[in-house]
């Protein structure tokens, strides 16, 4: 399993906004082990909140990064906030919106909301609502860690990270 | 706008609850962020953010630079330190660069491991009231 959770860049505006979207599906493993069947209780496939804090961290990672071309290394050092409205089904799609709330060269915060698309057939399944919110503050490691070494590799913005940075096209810079 | 003591105290003790959750009546002005709040070095950064935020305006920011609250890479300075304590010209370094602390306990022992206890609430007030005077 690659730790990819956006799938895909859908708008960005340098050092200010980012928007990535995710879709979840069935044919993610670790859905059918959150939550597996018990007793008389059918299977529960939910999108665990970690993990759709880590898309966030994805998503407002990019948009940190890119400020300064991916030579820092953005690293999540604190969740300042996290809520969630409800569950996230297989088959929804959400869409990650991250600003900058400030940027210097220790690090960054940044706001972010969530909306989530049921796909359901039928009416609103098609419409975007609000799911939550996640503010999170980010450090650049090597401003910050006095006296500590880092391989001089971007270990944070690796190849996938690239991939997806690429494939929006709305960007030009590293893997572009 | 002339902020008093007090006042400053009430929006440090906001910044302190929303970066480190802890309560409100944990926030005293002798606790140490480090020893009685938790606070984590990543701590730093967020309140140093959210001080700016908070007693910063367009017309005046409230910049506070890498360094200033406390200062960075002076353990490998044999000058200042020694055998895991700070030397007397270590703490004159220190008495120099950090105002804002009180440092009539921390001279009896002087123990490096100790410097993070040296930044307590009333510190961050006395620090914040120091800049706002300009």
């Amino acid at each position: 399993m690659r730790w990819m959770w956006i799938d895909r860049i859908v708008e960005h505006e340098p050092g200010e906004r980012l928007v990535a979207i995710k879709n979840t599906s069935l044919a993610e493993e670790h859905l059918h082990d959150h939550l597996p069947p018990s007793g008389d209780r059918p299977a529960m496939p939910l999108m665990p909140g970690s993990l759709i804090i880590e898309g966030m961290a994805q998503t407002a990672g990019i948009l940190v990064g890119a400020v300064n071309d991916f030579q820092e290394k953005v690293i999540l050092a604190k969740i300042a906030k996290a809520e969630f409205d409800y569950d996230v089904l297989p088959g929804m799609t959400l869409r990650y919106t991250a600003t900058i709330d400030r940027i210097d060269t220790a690090g960054a915060v940044t706001k972010g909301t969530i909306e989530a698309r049921t796909n359901d057939p039928g009416e609103g399944g098609d419409a975007w609502q609000p799911l939550g919110r996640i503010n999170l503050m980010f450090s650049h490691i090597d401003q910050n860690m006095a006296g500590l070494e880092f391989p001089e590799e971007n270990f944070v913005f690796g190849d996938n990270f690239m991939a997806i940075w690429g494939a929006s096209g709305l960007v030009k810079g590293p893997g572009a | 706008m002339l902020m008093t003591k007090d006042d400053i105290f009430g929006k440090v003790s906001e910044v302190l609850e929303e970066a480190l959750g802890c309560d409100e009546d944990e926030i005293t002005p002798g606790a140490s962020l480090v020893a009685d709040l938790d606070a984590e070095s990543i701590d730093f950064l967020d309140i140093v953010f959210r001080l700016e935020k908070t007693f910063g305006t367009t017309e005046k920011p409230f910049k506070i630079d890498q360094g200033e609250l406390f200062p960075e890479n002076v353990m490998d300075n044999a000058e200042w330190v020694q055998d895991g304590k700070f030397t007397d010209a270590g703490m004159d370094m220190l008495r120099e660069r950090m105002p804002h602390v009180d440092f009539s306990v921390f001279d009896a022992d002087r123990e490096v491991v100790r410097v993070g206890d040296l930044i307590t609430v009333q510190s961050l007030v006395e620090f914040v009231s120091r800049k706002l005077e300009g």
